[in-house]
């Protein structure tokens, strides 16, 4: 089967965000004024030709590991990418 | 060592300024296209700055995996020298032959201009020539030059005195000024700044070639 899986890859809490900080200063001046802890990513979408959805995602979380994202400084979550 | 390997991946553009630099101070480069698997004929590797892969994903992410990279890992567990500048200290941060990462800098500009840079260290194969707090005019060239790491690493560097450079004045962000890390034994490191840019007062510095002369004259190891 194939399923469709999206990986999303942020930057660790406590690691500087220059791009969510600048997001969130200009924010103010298009008039959302409520908007905190803005933290800019990346998301990754693909298919995975797999037994079952938990491989496919078992899969991807590897692959957001050795590739997708620096461990270092990033955070890497998979999940299922079906609309339902 | 008299022979140096200046690894080219596709979208390297620092080779030729490394190879030059290398042969002004009277050693031969040979570039090494990043499909090698053999380096046995080198003293020394230098990994030069660019834009390998398009920097696509992250900078390094991608060179990481180029076949080239485990003969380097191979080469540096050895305790052969390695040096990476700029794009190559991020490819080696990234393969994990340095420790911690490079960010976007802060201000989330592309930097391009002299700066000065303090030696921490001589005990890396890039300042074992150099003296301890020696001011170095150096330029930068980069976007993503914020080194950055956790807690624990950051106390490790500087327990082991394997932060090298720091920045007089920190122009991106880097976590403690610094501008170049070297691993544990010293024989890898990777700095931001082009050392190979800096080879002569008639271009506006010759203060890399302390840098380049300590690289060339460390001894040839035996691995």
């Amino acid at each position: 089967m194939i399923y469709p899986v999206i990986v999303e890859v942020t930057l660790r809490e406590g690691i500087a965000d220059p791009e969510g900080a600048t997001i969130e200063r200009a924010l103010p001046a298009l008039g959302f004024t409520g908007v905190t802890n803005v933290r800019a990513g990346k998301s990754f979408r693909f298919d995975v030709d797999a037994q079952d959805e938990a491989s496919a995602l078992a899969q991807a979380t590897a692959m957001a590991e050795r590739l997708l994202s620096n461990p270092v400084i990033e955070n890497a979550t998979a999940r299922s990418g079906a609309s339902r | 060592m008299t022979r140096i390997g200046v690894v080219v991946f596709p979208g390297s553009n620092c080779e030729y300024d490394a190879a030059a630099a290398v042969s002004q101070l009277g050693a031969t480069a040979e570039f090494v296209w990043h499909s090698a698997t053999d380096l046995s004929d080198f003293d020394g590797i230098i990994l030069p700055g660019g834009f390998a892969h398009g920097d696509y994903l992250r900078p390094g992410a991608l060179a990481r995996f180029s076949p080239v990279m485990e003969v380097v890992a191979r080469f540096a567990e050895q305790g052969g020298a390695v040096l990476g500048i700029c794009n190559g200290f991020q490819v080696l941060t990234e393969a994990g032959l340095l420790p911690g990462a490079l960010q976007k800098n802060r201000g989330l500009t592309f930097l391009c201009q002299p700066t000065t840079l303090i030696v921490e260290s001589t005990k890396s194969v890039l300042t074992r020539l150099a003296t301890r707090g020696q001011e170095l005019r150096i330029p930068i060239n980069h976007f993503s030059g914020a080194y950055t790491c956790d807690d624990a690493t950051y106390a490790a560097l500087e327990a082991n005195d394997q932060i090298v450079l720091r920045y007089k004045e920190n122009p991106n962000g880097s976590r403690g000024d610094i501008a170049g890390v070297a691993n544990m034994a010293g024989n890898v490191v990777g700095l931001m700044p082009h050392p190979e840019r800096a080879m002569s007062t008639l271009l506006g510095s010759a203060d890399g070639r302390v840098l380049l002369e300590s690289f060339l004259s460390v001894p040839v190891s035996a691995g």
